[in-house]
């Protein structure tokens, strides 16, 4: 069987802030990032849906020393989305200098950032952000 | 299967090394091949550990190179690489070959020379263990998977996170305690004495003197300890490391007539994870859990059985995790058994006697190799002020990526 949802296609939707992930008709499990199988099943009986792309951040650090290519400090998190998979992508509009512990269990919207390939990424990459909401 | 036991090993000081990645293989290759009385020419097969070869010198099929520097160019090689596990993962399968009789002799081990990277490079070659796909475009380091840990792990437990640094900073406190009196070790100085020659130089040079009261407020300071990725301060973190190791695997026969001393492999265990977020709550590696498991099963021990322990700490709260998730505390209890000494040599459990890859270095194609060296050593009784009194039953741990590869060894004395 085909590959159901390929990173081609879930990062084109990713650029335009929109979550794409796979629901299993076997056990109703979601995948995201997307896998040939359920995560938590193994069934291959998948459609793709729109996910809410809301969650919340259950812990994040912030970078102060980056890998080449990029510039810290910056945020990277991992949000467990309301629909249940866990997401890491960089936390957006919140002061370095002011991200605490605080910051666990607070709600969330997601979007996109396009990171420019080097020579080791097989071309351009997206990232998923993650804004704080209220 | 067959009983199978080490018969030698060797391995190279780890630090900043002059040497190419098969100058050190071949040093410590040598140096496991003779002290098991043997010649290159009686070793049948080589399970070669290499992780950045490529990036640091440009070199693919490292293995075949090895074989042939140490005179054996004709015998099979074979490169593992499961991040940092990867010389653990040679170690296991290069057991089953001599387990299930196909070989009777061979030499396994690591080599990696990670110091010829400048910092952002080895930071960006090092968090290609991550997901490149999903996570790395966030920009994720080592350090940073670990941080996001440590955050998890106070936020779990609910314990306020400058007492969890404080704990954290007594596994490094420890590690570089007992890497003061490991002769490869990378770091052989303690945390004092590191505060100490930064006190003597300032005062030296005419310079302001500081006035840290103790080694917890030298490493609070983050003018001389900075932030990596917070939570984690540069002392929370193991070096990048050149080294390598080696030993020589033998069948428990061929071992009698060979050594005196034969350590036994008594139970080994792999498995995997996927990406990080695949994993949520990694407080409770799964792959350590089983990995774990399986080889405690085919040992017929307890967690509480094991003597000393050689895991992975590539940053502190990695060895406070890694003391839960292997059965020596219950979880949530690893922090505070560090806090109560219960880790150091001559308490509960020795974890990380030869100061593990914080103070001894992590040269991260030798590690696995390096771990079963000390624990080889420690069952012989030969580790000297760091010797762990009596140990019959020693254990590694190694964990390769974001705990995407996790592979353990039981071993015991056999004699
Ligand atoms: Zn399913």
């Amino acid at each position: 069987m085909e590959y159901k949802l390929t990173h081609k296609a879930y990062t084109s939707a990713l650029r335009e802030n929109r979550l794409l992930g796979l629901k299993c008709n076997a056990c109703g499990g979601y995948t995201v990032p997307p896998k040939k199988v359920c995560i938590e099943c193994a069934s291959e009986d998948l459609d793709v849906v729109e996910l809410s792309g809301r969650g919340e951040i259950r812990t994040f650090t912030v970078i102060r020393v980056a890998a080449e290519g990029f510039q810290a400090p910056y945020i990277v998190g991992i949000v467990e989305l309301d629909e249940g998979p866990w997401l890491m992508g960089n936390v957006i509009d919140v002061d370095c200098d002011e991200a605490t512990m605080d910051m666990i269990g607070r709600r969330v919207r997601l979007g996109h950032a396009v990171i420019p390939g080097d020579k080791f990424s097989a071309g351009e990459r997206v990232t998923a952000t993650f804004s704080l909401e209220n | 299967m067959r009983e199978v036991a080490v018969i030698g090993v060797g391995m190279t000081r780890f630090g900043v090394s002059q040497n190419t990645s098969i100058e050190m293989f071949s040093e410590a290759a040598m140096e496991a091949i003779n002290e098991s009385n043997l010649k290159p020419k009686d070793i049948e097969a080589l399970f070669f550990g290499n992780v950045l070869g490529t990036h640091e010198e440009g070199q693919m099929g490292m293995a075949a190179y090895a074989a042939a520097d140490i005179g054996i160019p004709n015998i099979p090689t074979t490169r593992f690489e499961g991040v940092c596990a990867t010389a653990s993962v040679a170690i296991r399968d290069a057991f089953m070959w001599v387990a299930s009789g196909y070989c009777d002799v061979v030499l396994v081990g690591g080599t990696e020379r990670a110091s010829v990277m400048d910092t952002p490079y080895a930071t960006r070659t090092f968090a290609m263990g991550s997901d490149s796909y999903y996570e790395g475009p966030a920009g994720i380091t080592f350090p940073g998977v670990f941080a996001m840990l440590a955050h998890l792990y106070a936020h779990k437990y609910a314990i306020p996170l400058p007492k969890l640094k404080e704990q954290m900073a007594m596994v490094a406190i420890k590690n570089h305690q007992n890497g003061k009196l490991n002769p490869k070790a990378q770091f052989q100085a303690t945390i004092r004495d590191l505060m100490e020659a930064r006190i003597a130089r300032a005062s030296q040079r005419g310079q302001p003197v500081p006035t840290w009261a103790d080694e917890m407020e030298f490493l609070r300071d983050i003018k001389v300890n900075p932030v990596i990725a917070d939570p984690l301060q540069l002392y929370d973190c193991c070096p990048f490391s050149d080294g390598a190791a080696a030993l020589v695997l033998a069948s428990r026969d061929k071992a009698r007539r060979l050594t005196d001393k034969p350590v036994l492999i008594a139970g080994v265990g792999q498995c995997s994870a996927g990406p990080l977020h695949n994993q949520k709550d990694f407080t409770r590696m799964k792959a350590r859990i089983l990995s774990a498991k399986q080889a405690y099963t085919q040992a017929g021990i307890e967690p509480q059985d094991v003597d000393l322990c050689e895991l992975h700490d590539c940053f502190t709260i990695a060895e406070i995790v890694a003391t839960e998730c292997l059965g020596f505390f219950e979880f949530g209890q690893g922090s505070q058994a560090v806090e109560q000494g219960e880790t150091r040599i001559g308490a509960k459990i020795a974890i990380n006697p030869s100061g593990g890859l914080k103070a001894k270095g992590h040269p991260i194609g030798a590690t696995g190799a390096a771990q079963a060296c000390e624990v080889v050593n420690q069952l012989r009784g030969e580790c000297g002020k760091r010797q762990v009194e009596g140990a019959k039953i020693g254990m590694t741990d190694t964990l390769g990526g974001d705990a995407c590869t996790i592979c353990n060894v039981i071993l015991k004395r056999g004699w």
